[in-house]
């Protein structure tokens, strides 16, 4: 699924990523943990192709597909999906305009028809309602004035439309009440699949407890320095990270 | 939904100006340069009655002692007025009756142009689809004004402002100037000397006009001036919906296009005016384009008057614009609704004034200025408040959406009171589309250009929303192909 080999990435001449090299088969669900500055928001950017990271060696390819050839919107139409720590606000444009553009844009890109605004509403309605979302707050501009909880229910709501094949949940639990954190998890959870992966970048364990990794990487300094099954959470939750910092020195 | 994805679609289907074409048509001119002697010609040639002369003589020498406005932000090579043709019209031997006789070259433009001009046609359509009057006019003169028979069944008059000094001289000889006087300002007094044709609206007292009228403006011939006039009056407790669209083929010299265009709402009447300008904004080093130099104003003569003004400007090398409203009579309304969108090279000064004058007049102004390339883009506004105007109500909003690291965006506020009872509001922002929002929108699947065009369109949908429901989704698209190539 996905296949990160030798990665390295500088944002502003300053190398962040040094060399990382990571697998996710499909069907499983990685977490990258990691102090503050390691590189883990980097590492979501790069594979989303945003501009300023810049790759410097290495590669990454989902299902074989090199991501690095493609634009922004052509990785997100290969199945690739960035979900934000900090949403953006995109004011006057209602939720269901952005998310249904957004959709037939990569149904267009794959070469697959419009879906039909009947059978979009029918589906939007249906996961809006698991998500608890209010169909009322779609037809507002998205994210606009929303909360941090309501920004990344909303963020579910578009992976879970999208149906993207590979899911990078950047620090999603950021922000939530352990209430939002719920419907939050739930929801990602719902999206496990056998042909999908996911990728869950976070710095607290908390999250973790919610969403079961089936491995979790230690990403310090710009590296793995790390790996083990999912009780590795809580031995960083009782000990930090500073007995990696001194292996990466 | 439906209108988005129809942008994102022109966008990636359209180059850069559509409506560049120039069409061959057998014009007349008159003589080269402007004198008494030219504005004499203009006014033979429509066998205008002598007053009618006289006021476009007293016009011409009023403008001989006037100095062009030098006051706005726009930096452009000046005209030279003795280089211009004033008089173009289409050659033709006798005045058309029906749509059969008109040059078909000359409808093979309109039908390029999009417009509905085959009355039969668009009667043959879906049974409720809207239909609208056109008034079309092909450089200086009115070529063809379709559904004459059954506005008037409404009384309402529509037609040419030749015709209407024929037919109904009393309405125009009352009204016209009474607005936009002679003097006015330069670019008025020169229309108001040479002005060729325009269209005329006058609305009967009660009347609600069954549909909306338009009007085409099409320049096309080189070297030569457009100056239309329009009026319309709408009578006591009348309604009318107006929308003027303009284009201009490509050519690499500056055509000069100076309008006037007056409104005229009496008692518990009610205009909506929507103007999408595209004349040939001239291309990426700045050659060639339209210079818009227009004078509108809506004068809310009586109690409960109500004008709204809805612009999409897109093109022009330079636009000078500013639509006002008189709010004269107590109680009356008037808004402007703006969207200003400069690229390239073009230069834009524009907005409004709201004059309160009446008690308790209320007025509104949404401004939406988008800036990228080389441009640059001014709102400029006044509203002001005379002393008998209390309870006078004002809400300005200027928003300016910069694309870019080498375009420009102004705002420049006036506001004036004469009383302490009046209440003005005014807000404004600047903004750089962000690159922030474009990853996200792009992260979601939408290339570059189909971000920038749904962003946009969030930054103008409060205006879109003013404009008739059709024309809303031709302003959509627009907006998006004036912004093409403006990132990345």
């Amino acid at each position: 699924m996905l296949n990160i080999e030798n990665l390295t990435v500088s944002v502003d001449d300053k190398t962040i990523l040094k060399g990382l090299t990571l697998d996710v088969p499909a069907g499983e669900v990685h977490a990258i943990m990691g102090p503050n500055g390691a590189g883990k928001s980097t590492l979501g950017y790069t594979l989303a192709g945003r501009s300023n990271y810049e790759v410097t060696a290495g590669s990454a390819t989902l299902n074989g597909e090199d991501l690095f050839a493609k634009d922004v919107h052509e990785r997100a139409a290969a199945g690739l999906y960035l979900s934000f720590q900090y949403p953006l606000e995109i004011p006057g444009v209602p939720a269901l305009t952005f998310i249904r553009t957004a959709l037939n844009a990569q149904r267009k890109l794959r070469g697959e028809g419009e879906m039909s605004a009947p059978e979009f509403l029918k589906t939007t309605r249906e996961v809006a309602k698991s998500l608890k979302i209010d169909m009322d707050m779609l037809k507002r501009p998205l994210n606009v004035g929303f909360s941090g909880g309501e920004k990344k229910r909303m963020e579910v709501l578009q992976m879970a439309l999208l149906k993207p094949k590979f899911l990078i949940l950047d620090e999603t639990d950021s922000g939530l009440d352990i209430d939002a954190l719920k419907v939050v998890s739930e929801g990602v959870n719902a999206l496990r699949a056998p042909d999908r992966g996911m990728l869950v970048i976070t710095h607290y364990q908390r999250l973790l407890d919610h969403i079961t990794p089936d491995r979790i990487h230690i990403l310090v300094d710009g590296r793995i320095v790390h790996s083990g099954g999912p009780e590795l959470a809580h031995e960083l939750e009782a000990r930090g990270y500073d007995e990696y910092l001194g292996e990466a020195a | 939904m439906a209108a988005v994805k129809e942008t994102i679609d022109t966008v990636q289907k359209l180059e850069t100006y559509e409506h560049g074409f120039v069409s061959d048509i057998e014009m007349e001119f008159a003589p080269k340069g402007l004198n008494a002697d030219i504005v004499r010609f203009i006014s033979a040639k429509k066998n205008e009655p002598e007053w009618m002369l006289q006021w476009r003589l007293e016009a011409f020498e009023r403008w001989q002692s006037m100095d062009e406005p030098d006051w706005a932000k726009l930096n452009y090579k000046r005209v030279d007025y003795q280089d211009l043709y004033y008089y173009a019209a289409p050659k033709q031997k006798v005045a058309p009756k029906s749509l059969d006789e008109i040059d078909p070259e000359l409808l093979r433009v309109y039908e390029k142009l999009g417009i509905p001009l085959k009355e039969q046609m668009v009667l043959a359509g879906v049974e409720g689809a809207p239909r609208y009057a056109v008034d079309a006019v092909f450089d200086s003169v009115s070529v063809v004004t379709t559904f004459k028979d059954e506005l008037s069944k409404s009384g309402v008059i529509f037609c040419s402002i030749s015709e209407a000094l024929r037919e109904h001289p009393e309405l125009v000889r009352k009204y016209l100037g009474s607005v936009v006087p002679q003097s006015d300002n330069y670019f008025a007094a020169l229309n108001s000397a040479v002005f060729s044709d325009g269209s005329f609206v006058y609305i009967p007292p009660g009347v609600r006009c069954p549909m909306e009228l338009s009007t085409y403006f099409r320049i096309n011939a080189s070297e030569t001036g457009q100056f239309e006039r329009t009026l319309i009056i709408a009578d006591k407790g009348s309604y009318v919906s107006y929308l003027e669209g303009c284009t201009a083929p490509m050519r690499d010299e500056n055509q000069l296009h100076a309008a006037v265009v007056e409104l005229v709402i009496l008692e518990d009447a009610s205009i909506k005016y929507s103007t999408v300008q595209n004349w040939y904004p001239g291309d990426a080093e700045g050659r060639g384009g339209i210079y818009n130099f227009v004078t509108k104003r809506a004068d809310c003569r009586e109690p409960r008057a109500k004008v709204s003004w809805t612009q999409v400007e897109t093109g022009s090398a330079i636009t000078w614009k500013y639509p006002s409203c008189i709010l004269r009579g107590d109680d009356s309304v008037g808004e402007f609704y703006s969207i200003a969108v400069t690229n390239g090279m073009q230069q834009a000064d524009t907005g409004t004034k709201m004059i309160h004058l009446g008690k308790n007049t209320r007025s509104r102004i949404i401004s939406k200025g988008i800036s990228a390339g080389k441009s640059s883009n001014t709102y400029r506004g006044l509203v002001s408040a005379h002393a008998r105007a209390a309870g006078a109500r004002n809400f300005t909003q200027c928003d300016s959406l910069l694309i870019g690291k080498t375009c420009a965006a102004h705002t420049v506020p006036y506001v004036e009171a004469d009383t302490a009872k009046a209440q003005f509001e005014h807000e404004a922002t600047t903004t750089r589309l962000s690159e922030d929002q474009m990853f996200y929108a792009m992260q979601r699947g939408l290339s570059q250009e189909e971000a920038v065009a749904l962003l946009v369109n969030g930054f103008v949908r409060d205006v879109l929303q003013e404009l008739p429901m059709e024309f809303a989704v031709e302003a959509q698209k627009l907006v998006a192909i004036s912004l093409e190539g403006s990132v990345g």
